[in-house]
């Protein structure tokens, strides 16, 4: 008797959470945003800043009144960086939770193995991941917030241009970000004049590189680039620097966290890298155009967290900015128009740079997002050479 | 290639090989004394590493070092005590289970009371772009921090488990339990013993890797499967066996880093050690009728 009563009360129970949960989007008063970040793991440089940033993203907001006259729920799910894992949760996020839609995951690799299945369920995905592949062929309901690989290469080139660079060697990692910023290099090195005399890909939780470096050395390269987010970024400056390689050495927008650079100690200065204005916020030029919203990101980021902002965590910021301007703009969480929103976003300032998207740019920023920076004192700086 | 590459290439596959040879050798000690793999070593050293970069903020580095290598024992002891000693017949699969979920546990409790950042301890002599020069190649001096720890471990736990009776002891009961308990040896105690040792042993290793690896929470399981494959490389329970291997692997490594692309290097490894143990089961220093006589 006693076991059929509490079944009766679980029956109703759970029919009165599906009645509720049929509503894609969430009921009345909320708007279900799900969210995949690599919190753990080995990108938890990328996720750990971006779940922060949402949350406290999303409080705010709340605390506002939210958004369209609805509060916004965030459901955070840590994939720990494994694509595995990000599609199981976006499939769980999509069906069980019935998001409207969802940021992140925080990796490339993450971000290419739910493209399609966001596009097919039309799912709107801002992803946090930098890879070209995201946005290009165009998903109708996939758009990404980070620079473009192509426009870090582009940058790159320009500085070993000024520099007289025309031979390197290209390190990267066996990442799905590694390798979609090692073909960007090689695609556009010939255009730039620029020869690369040899390219060697390594495990993402390598140790050490000394051996691939040596090899490097071997073929006399005037640089390195070099294409990974994980702490290795670290490890390739010290190495290089204990077996006497005394070559400029270029990393990708992945540097951008303050702690790789402190990391890297002594032997971080010199190295040159590009990434968003966000590192280098305070000393913007008054009137530049991201200024007064990057300095508040950064000063309530810091304060909250007691730790230094990262681009990462920006990519975020862009990610939900974008989303609940657009939400704004309908005025309802209307998955279609919500949609045709984001990819009529024209001039709005997020972290990364301008957002100016269209039907064939699901992305919208241009080369000009990127400083080029350097690393003084364990610091990051703007860099001043080479012009 | 030229000839002052070949002696860097050597000097970058011993700089791999000593990292692989300190943690190899954490392995033997419980392997020694139980006949199992514990497969918490490598949170041993993450441990041993996260512990004495707290501390140094707080106190000079040798005291840090020293310190965490008494907390990890500590942890390592209390370990043993909690889970492992109850067990009346701890078959090798049961004990692979529980260590297996014990580095879990570890894992996730340093990612709560630490966090997901990468930390590294200062370099023991000089700093990041410190290097020594031998024969026109270059290598930063904490390796030779490296090798000579392993050095000393090594000629230390010889002397224990062959010239003391504690050590002899400890041997027996890898040998046969039954009857090493005939003879009056309190199995539980060396169990506990050999737990606190290589707990001790993985955190010296976790110190002295730090400024080369760096650490975060996560290291230990990366770090341990290219110990363990030194150690089984090597012939399992000889410690000596562990250092030679362990610098091989990574020698071997390095060449076939200067022939092939660096993608193919752990292909390499991995059927160079499926080799070895066709050839001979027992590893290098091993002998074939011991490693018959074993479990597994």
């Amino acid at each position: 008797m006693r076991n059929w009563k509490f079944f009766s009360i679980l029956l109703s129970v759970l029919f009165a959470a599906m009645s509720f949960g049929c509503k894609k989007g969430g009921d009345g008063d909320t708007i279900k945003i799900g969210a995949l970040f690599s919190v753990t793991g080995p990108a938890s440089f990328l996720g750990a800043p971006e779940k922060k940033t949402v949350e406290a993203f999303v409080e705010e907001l709340n605390a506002k009144g939210g958004v369209a006259g609805k509060k916004i729920e965030a459901i955070v799910k840590d994939t720990a960086g494994s694509p595995e894992k990000a599609v199981s949760f976006a499939k769980q996020l999509i069906e069980e939770n019935k998001v409207f839609a969802i940021i992140g995951p925080s990796t490339s690799g993450e971000s290419l193995q739910i493209k399609s299945i966001c596009d097919d369920s039309k799912t709107i995905l801002i992803s946090c991941a930098a890879a070209e592949l995201i946005v290009d062929p165009v998903a109708k309901y996939v758009f990404n917030t980070p620079q473009k690989d192509r426009h870090a290469v582009m940058r790159i080139f320009g500085v070993m241009k000024n520099l007289g660079i025309n031979k390197i060697g290209v390190i990267s990692a066996n990442t799905g970000f590694g390798k979609a910023g090692k073909d960007q290099v090689i695609k556009l090195a010939p255009g730039a004049g620029i020869q690369i005399l040899i390219s060697e890909v390594y495990d993402k939780d390598a140790t050490d590189l000394t051996g691939v470096l040596t090899k490097v050395r071997d073929k006399k390269v005037q640089a390195i680039v070099n294409w990974s987010i994980e702490p290795i970024q670290s490890i390739v400056v010290k190495n290089m620097k204990q077996i006497g390689l005394d070559v400029p050495l270029f990393q990708s927008h992945g540097f951008g966290n303050v702690k790789y650079a402190a990391a890297a100690g002594k032997a971080g200065t010199g190295i040159i890298f590009p990434a968003g204005r966000l590192l280098i916020a305070e000393s913007l030029p008054d009137g530049h155009p991201q200024k007064p919203l990057l300095v508040a990101y950064k000063n309530s980021y810091e304060s909250r967290y007691k730790e230094d902002v990262s681009t990462f965590g920006g990519h975020a910021y862009d990610a939900i900015l974008i989303l609940t301007k657009a939400i704004e703009k309908v005025g309802a969480a209307d998955s279609e128009k919500v949609r045709d929103a984001i990819e009529n976003t024209t001039g709005l300032v997020g972290t990364a740079g301008i957002y100016n998207m269209s039907p064939k740019n699901h992305n919208g920023l241009d080369e000009n997002s990127f400083e080029i920076l350097t690393v003084k004192d364990g610091k990051f700086a703007q860099y001043t050479g080479g012009k | 290639m030229s000839p002052d590459n070949i002696v860097q290439y050597l000097i970058s596959g011993i700089t791999a090989g000593s990292i692989y040879a300190i943690v190899a050798i954490g392995f033997n000690i419980i392997y020694n004394t139980t006949g199992i793999i514990n497969f918490a070593q490598g949170e041993f050293l993450m441990l041993g590493g996260m512990i004495s970069i707290t501390l140094a903020q707080f106190m000079p580095l040798p005291a840090a070092i020293l310190a965490a290598v008494i907390i990890t024992a500590g942890v390592g002891f209390l370990i043993e005590l909690v889970f492992i000693r109850w067990i009346d017949s701890p078959s090798v699969l049961r004990m692979i289970i529980i260590t297996i979920g014990l580095s879990i546990v570890i894992r996730e409790a340093a990612l709560h009371i630490w966090d997901e950042k990468v930390r590294a301890l200062p370099y023991f002599t000089g700093n990041e772009i410190t290097s020594i020069e031998i024969l026109g190649a270059r290598f930063s001096p904490q390796v030779l921090w490296v090798l000579g720890t392993c050095a000393i471990i090594v000629i230390i736990l010889n002397i224990f488990y062959y010239y003391t009776l504690t050590g002899k002891s400890m041997r027996a009961c890898a040998a046969n339990r039954t009857a090493a308990s005939l003879c009056g040896i309190n199995i539980k105690n060396m169990v506990s013993l050999s737990f606190t040792l290589s707990a001790a042993i993985g955190a010296l290793a976790g110190c002295v890797i730090s400024p080369i690896t760096q650490t975060q929470y996560d290291c230990g399981a990366t770090l341990a499967i290219k110990g363990f494959t030194a150690a089984i490389f090597g012939g399992l329970g000889s410690s000596t066996g562990a250092i030679v291997a362990g610098l091989l692997i990574g020698v071997i490594e390095a060449a076939s880093i200067s022939i092939i692309p660096l993608a193919y290097k752990d292909a390499i490894t991995l059927t160079l050690l499926l080799g070895i143990l066709f050839f001979r089961p027992g590893g290098i220093f091993g002998s074939r009728e011991a490693a018959a006589l074993k479990e597994y």
